[in-house]
């Protein structure tokens, strides 16, 4: 029953946020972007709603906590009721607390990784695409080596040797999915290389940067933005994983990942209040997942 | 049909390089570190004679190149060291669990390589259809999940009412069928996750065939949709499904980590995640070469079938 | 007498969506086909003709639909018969023939299995007798091995086989009606010949009737029984070939005849030194020679085309003079001093003079860059032009190539037609004022209205701007109409050259004869007089 129920709110709650999204969006859009937004599908507008109440929430964490961070309050696993609408943890710390500033910390740590990952990763699969011969050889070569090492796997590997703290996470976790965004930045430059404007461009004897800023970026955006919303998919989640495994994020600090792992005895109990962080997780990654996925049908439907 | 023998020849030898490299990457790894790997172990406080002893255990004396040798001629022969933390022989820690994970790995497997096809093929067959959209909304969700909390809602709705155990335990007594059932939530986490990947890519796979003028003629030869499908797409689909299946079994060697610990199943992911926490660095470096040989070797079967199962390949001009 | 009607199309509307809008594709045109009679359908690209082909199967492409009107084949509604009913009579009664039969046959299946499947699931023979019935239409397509082609894989055959091979495994079912759709556009003009001339005769020897697809008046004239002209999804007019061809009754109609009437008299010989001279260049991509001793001169103020079947290495010889390619044997001079091979080492003016325009514009032109950029970019570049000097000349340019600055300065490439951009791809050329351009195969993507546009405005400029033309081309109507020198190619080396009126009279090579006379004319007779000549079949 609950589990029919649960099902039912959900689905309810979906087509809510979906439908307030796109209206919101449609009357905020300037004008030439108008008709993108009419034809959004509802998963696409509840994604965008997602994100945005996301990034409000991590803004303005600080203001809208109703307890400090790291605040022992009181008992430990204190039932959901007022002051602490949420409960407490194995501390007695205020979960709702917790969640809001999980929101800053895990995301922001994500999307800090997401980035650097991605300018470094970027930066030189198009380069290696553009120059070719034995630089591409050489780099593509040992990214593909360390790409046959399974990412969880050599993430673990790093950290043993590096020692855990949120630089170093933040580092290894950067360098590892570099390799996956140099593939995709390569491939893409590869497909754009080869066209007719860049052979009259270089014939016209144009430089490496001007050809990488004019002729082959403004061309290379739309994979290039898609791929940066799943791997920051895949970036959160290996995160929360690692949190989880004790290996990332560590207390103090608020943390989706490690605020499971710290309550999980509470689901043997059939309390659902460590799967309340759990479920922030997945919603936020659905929610950037179904943008991705309409900005890739998008830009497949466009080509045609 | 020679040179399919010479291409495959060429496969597995460039599968051995890389696994080469991999070795070397993997215990090269330590070299990286900018001090010296006793003191990073045992914190500032050590003594010079803890330190010394430590050096010594770890062969950190002898040159890079040399205590590599070592170690991969030790690991060629089943020999990976001693682990740190408990004292005892790595082959002894590594070996029961090993089979463990594989069982665990294939269980999951069984389960969503066949039911990941079906459904691939039938949403790509009734493609913008209601249960095309919904399959794919669902397996959108379900990728977007972290293992633990598809393991947890797992463990809430079917271990709490008591159906099936929400901890694994093995000992020598365990039947298959024991295993079997009592394996069976992890192994339907790893399923859920994993089938939800590979139904997506299978169907996208199909999907891009379709759009092919071949298909075009094949129902302008007057097939049924469902032949046009399985005689006309899918025997061309072979080599990225292939590939999709073997990425996939690949990813469960990843996922396998997390849910052994959520369901404290007694397997190598386990044993890694205990070796990180304790800086056992031999250890890690053994289940992490572990590891990383099974998603080569994977990678390498489905390069090879995919070899084999391409017209072009197999029939020379 | 009349034969009987077998195909009735009225008022057919056919819809093609483009977002969330449908858009007609086919404006409610009317079609009787009578048995064993060949309607050639013609037309340029988005004129529908493929489209209503498949009309004629009752078969719409994802994202069309038919929206109005009726198609009766002998006696079946085929808008309102279930589909099961339709797809009984795809592959049996009404088959298909596709433009590239390289791509529309399955490549994981063996030819003679993709023969055999129409007939066994349509249940009209076994297995034993089609696999002996496709020998038999194999011999009669005049494919050579008939007895074992049909064993092969699809790619270990060639395209003018494959598309003989088509034909065929259309006939499997003895249809009466077959739609070929562009069957002999992508193949070289030598090849051509044979596979239209087989198509022919097994549509008569079997008595089938067909609709034949083809946006080339001349093939359709050697094929067809009467021709309907369709412009934007309408029809100008139909009549029989014969009294189509002698009197076109619509000024479209004329116009599309008159493209090929447009010829610039021959310059005389020009003297002195020549722009470029390409001197015993042997070029190789790895261990393949591609190139073997080629030369010509090419002088200012004139024309050479070179032309060539395929894989004949025109192309590659431009990849030399721009300096894509570096020659293992020769060398290239400009105005009479040695070009450096590679050009990268060539400096900023050496790479002004020679500019390129491309067959394709869409990959010529970067899709994001505006056309003030993608014109501007040259004279900035090349002439150190800035501000209002710039723009002055971005206009200039954009007013000598037929496009009014206002309105165009500020658009992106995809807001243009196919004539316009290739348009651009000529003023980003100019843009770098240079005295040698090199078109590749430039009109060969243009539907033959535009063509004789973009040969015009060509012809024009070089006369205004003393430019000197290399023409890439397997298109020997284009050669006709703007070439002084002509140079031959085959398999990578020169096989003829000289002055065009010369060559085109009187060959000397038999490569040189074979190309020439493979080119379809508009006579109705030709392909019978040319397989006359050549004594039975090609």
């Amino acid at each position: 029953m609950t589990i029919l129920l649960s099902i039912i709110v959900g689905l309810g709650l979906f087509f809510l946020v979906g439908f307030a999204g796109r209206t919101a969006l449609q009357a905020a859009a300037p004008a030439h972007h108008k008709p993108m937004f009419r034809e959004m599908p509802l998963t696409a507008s509840f994604g965008l709603a997602v994100i945005l109440f996301y990034v409000a929430v991590a803004i303005l964490a600080p203001a809208i906590a109703p307890f400090g961070e790291g605040e022992v309050l009181g008992a430990q696993y204190l039932p959901w009721a007022a002051p602490h609408y949420l409960g407490t943890d194995k501390l007695g710390r205020d979960m709702l607390t917790r969640l809001i500033y999980g929101a800053r910390n895990t995301v922001g740590i994500a999307f800090a990784t997401t980035a650097l990952a991605f300018v470094v990763g970027s930066v030189l699969g198009i380069w290696a695409a553009l120059v070719g011969g034995r630089l591409d050889q050489f780099l593509s070569r040992f990214v593909d080596a360390l790409m046959a090492i399974p990412a969880l796997i050599f993430s673990l590997l790093l950290l043993t040797i590096f020692g855990t703290s949120v630089l170093t996470l933040i580092l290894v976790i950067a360098a590892v999915d570099a390799t996956r965004v140099y593939r995709l930045a390569r491939s893409v430059a590869q497909g754009i290389v080869v066209m007719d404007y860049i052979e009259a461009a270089r014939l016209r004897g144009e430089g490496i940067w001007r050809l990488i800023r004019r002729e082959i970026l403004p061309n290379a955006m739309a994979p290039l933005v898609a791929e940066f919303g799943l791997r920051f998919c895949f970036v959160f989640l290996s995160i929360s994983a690692l949190s989880f495994l004790g290996l990332g994020i560590k207390p103090p600090t608020a943390d989706w990942g490690s605020m499971v792992r710290e309550n999980a005895t509470l689901i043997t109990f059939g309390d659902i209040t460590p799967l309340l962080p759990a479920g922030a997780i997945a919603l936020l990654t659905v929610a950037v997942n179904f943008v991705v996925d309409w900005q890739l049908h998008r830009a497949s439907g466009l080509k045609e | 049909m020679n040179e399919i023998w010479l291409m495959i020849g060429q496969r597995l030898l460039l599968g051995l390089l890389t696994l080469f490299i991999i070795s070397v990457v993997i215990f090269g790894a330590t070299e990286l570190l900018p001090g010296d790997l006793a003191r990073e172990l045992l914190g500032q406080s050590a003594t010079e004679e803890t330190l010394a002893a430590l050096r010594e255990q770890l062969g950190l004396n002898d040159p890079a190149p040399l205590r590599y040798w070592n170690w991969l001629t030790g690991v060629l022969q089943g020999d990976f060291g001693v682990s740190m933390a408990t004292k005892k022989p790595i082959s002894e820690l590594v070996g029961a669990r090993l089979g463990n994970t594989l069982f665990l790995a294939l269980y999951a497997a069984a389960l969503s390589v066949p039911l990941s096809l079906l459904l691939g093929v039938l949403a790509a067959l009734w493609r913008n259809s209601i249960f095309d959209r919904a399959s794919n909304a669902l397996a959108l969700t379900a990728i977007s999940f972290p293992e633990f909390f598809v393991a947890y809602i797992l463990v809430l709705w079917l271990a709490q009412t008591g159906l099936f155990p929400s901890m694994v335990r093995i000992t020598s007594a365990t039947t298959t069928g024991d295993l079997l059932y009592s394996a069976f939530l992890p192994a339907l986490t790893l399923t859920l996750v994993v089938t939800a990947h590979m139904m997506r890519m299978t169907r996208a796979a199909i999907i891009n065939l379709l759009a092919s003028p071949y298909i075009e003629m094949a129902r302008l030869k007057g097939l049924s949709p469902m032949r046009v499908v399985l005689r006309h797409a899918v025997p061309n689909a072979l080599a990225p499904i292939i590939n999709v299946v073997a990425l996939n079994l690949a990813y469960l060697i990843t996922g396998v980590v997390v849910v052994e610990v959520v369901f404290v199943y007694p397997g190598l992911g386990q044993l890694m995640i205990d070796a990180v926490t304790n800086r056992d660095i031999a250890v890690v470096q053994a289940i992490a070469l572990i590891f990383a040989s099974a998603y080569v070797l994977l990678n390498l079967i489905a390069d090879v079938l995919s070899t084999i199962t391409n017209p072009r390949l197999m029939h020379r001009k | 007498m009349e034969k009987p009607v077998l195909l009735t199309i009225k008022g057919l509307q056919i819809e093609g969506r483009s977002g969330d809008a449908w858009h007609p594709i086919v404006k409610g045109v009317d079609l009787t086909l009578h048995k064993g009679e060949v309607l050639g359908l013609i037309g340029e690209s988005g004129a529908g003709k493929s489209t209503l082909g498949l009309a004629a199967m009752g078969f719409a492409r994802d994202g069309c639909r038919i929206s109005g009107g009726t198609i009766d084949f002998d006696g079946i509604d085929l808008r309102t018969a279930p589909e099961a009913k339709r797809r009984g009579l795809r592959g049996k009664r009404i088959a298909y023939v596709a433009q590239s039969a390289a791509a529309s046959f399955n490549p994981a299946h063996k030819l003679i299995d993709q023969y055999c499947e129409g007939p066994v699931v349509h249940g009209v023979m076994s297995r034993e007798k089609a696999e002996a019935d496709a020998v038999e239409l194999y011999r009669r397509m005049r494919l050579p091995n008939s007895e074992e082609i049909g064993f092969r894989y699809p790619h270990q055959v060639s395209g003018g086989q494959l598309q003989r091979a088509m034909t065929a495994m259309a006939m499997a079912c003895r249809p009466d009606l077959i739609i070929f759709d562009e069957p002999t556009t992508a193949l070289d003009v030598t090849t051509q010949i044979e596979v239209l001339a087989a198509i022919r005769d097994i549509v008569r020897q079997f008595g089938t009737a067909a609709i034949y697809i083809t946006h080339d008046l001349a093939v359709v004239a050697q094929m067809a029984d009467r021709i309907k002209v369709l412009l934007r999804g309408d029809e100008v007019e139909e009549a029989d070939t014969r009294s189509m061809l002698a009197a076109p009754r619509q000024d479209y109609t004329r116009s599309l005849w008159a493209v090929r009437s447009f010829a610039r008299a021959e310059q005389p010989p020009a003297t002195g030194t020549p722009v470029v001279s390409v001197r015993n260049v042997t070029a190789a991509y790895g261990a393949v020679d591609v190139l073997k001793n080629v030369s010509f001169d090419i002088h200012a103020r004139r024309t050479v085309a070179v032309v060539g079947e395929s894989g004949s290495g025109k192309s590659t010889t431009a990849r030399v003079i721009t300096g894509l390619l570096p020659p293992r044997k020769g060398e290239v001079l400009f105005n009479g001093k040695v070009l450096p091979p590679n050009f990268k080492a060539r400096s900023r003016e050496e790479l002004r003079q020679c500019q390129m325009i491309y067959q394709m514009a869409d990959t010529a032109l970067n899709p994001k860059l505006r056309l003030r950029e993608l014109i501007g970019r040259p004279a900035e570049m090349y002439l150190g032009l800035r501000g209002k000097a710039l723009e002055t000349r971005i206009r200039d340019l954009l007013a000598l190539i037929e496009l009014e600055p206002d309105k165009y300065i500020d658009r992106l490439p995809s807001e243009l037609s196919g004539g316009q951009k290739q348009r651009i791809g000529i003023a980003r050329a100019l843009a770098a004022e240079p005295q040698l351009i090199i078109c590749d195969e430039v009109t060969s993507a243009l539907d033959q209205i535009v063509q004789e546009g973009i040969l015009k405005l060509l012809n024009r400029l070089q006369g205004e701007l003393n430019l000197a033309y290399m023409f890439i081309t397997h298109d020997l109507a284009t050669v006709k109409s703007i070439a002084d020198k002509v140079v031959v190619m085959q398999h990578g080396a020169v096989v003829e050259r000289g002055p065009k009126a010369a060559l085109f009279a009187d060959p000397k090579e038999d490569y040189t004869n074979l190309l020439l006379s493979s080119v379809p004319e508009m006579d109705p007779d030709w392909l019978n007089r040319l397989l006359a000549a050549r004594g039975g079949h090609a």
